[in-house]
């Protein structure tokens, strides 16, 4: 403080240890937190993977070998690998995408921004991310 | 008038931070809205998506163009994002700026790399 403050002061409590094993998962997170985590996470899936997206992007549409290429990697032994990182993706992408939107949706609305309305917007956009997730990867893995 | 350079500039207040918040906003709005342009487009062809009608959506010069802006628009949008991570989880600045190097270089590689292959259709 200043010259002035001569009273001796009581040291602030120190909180160093932020018990990452202990407290931290006894926390509850509302639902708008795991929509917001799964934001970040999800945005940062696809940084990691955008150089394997536009591989994709460059298989597919260079020319027509490269799309049967492309295409019969799917197929095969090792294909059920691509599949799950190609799922991952889709619902990396929708996720963001949804819950994107939301955020949009709270910088244009005022009322959008109230404790509950933020639960629901949260819960349509777990519910609509992940449906829409199961929907394409059912054609993903070719089940119709 | 108050000096603000050199060691007395300041990187907080008014206006900082304020343009990449709202690029972030209108990148994003783009790219949601290129989405739904192939989206539709997708849905709308005749017949099996193969090699030709796939690749002929992206050949349309328009397309290309668009495609362009939508690859430019993710470049900051991405860039912003990641700066705000590593900004949240690492302190030590040595480290926080090879990240944000490192970031930067390969978002601006990936957008070459795209804008090559959507100019070789």
């Amino acid at each position: 403080m200043t010259e002035l403050d001569t009273s001796p002061r009581a040291k602030r409590p120190e909180f160093r240890n932020i018990h990452a094993l202990s407290d931290l998962p006894s926390y509850r997170l509302p639902l708008a937190g795991v929509v917001s985590i799964l934001h970040r996470i999800s945005g940062a899936l696809m940084f990691v993977l955008l150089p394997f997206i536009i591989w994709m992007f460059d298989m597919s549409v260079s020319s027509e070998i490269s799309f049967a290429r492309f295409t019969r990697a799917f197929e095969g032994s090792g294909g059920w690998v691509l599949k799950l990182v190609v799922l991952a993706l889709i619902w990396a992408y929708l996720h963001h995408l949804i819950a994107g939107l939301r955020h949009l949706r709270m910088d244009m609305s005022h009322a959008a921004v109230s404790k509950e309305s933020g639960r629901r917007s949260a819960a349509v956009t777990l519910v609509l991310s992940v449906g829409l997730t199961l929907v394409l990867g059912a054609k993903l893995l070719g089940l119709y | 008038m108050t000096v603000n350079f050199g060691t007395r500039r300041i990187v907080v207040g008014a206006h900082y931070g304020l343009r990449d918040w709202l690029a972030q906003r209108v990148t994003a709005a783009l790219m949601a809205i290129f989405t739904a342009i192939v989206l539709v487009q997708v849905l709308t062809t005749k017949g099996e998506l193969g090699y030709t009608q796939w690749a002929g959506i992206f050949a349309a010069q328009w397309m290309k163009v668009l495609t362009f802006i939508v690859i430019v628009a993710l470049l900051y949008h991405v860039w912003v994002g990641m700066r705000d991570i590593w900004m949240d989880y690492v302190k030590p600045v040595a480290v926080r700026l090879t990240l944000q190097v490192f970031s930067i270089a390969w978002l601006v590689g990936c957008a070459g790399w795209a804008i090559q292959v959507l100019w070789r259709l």
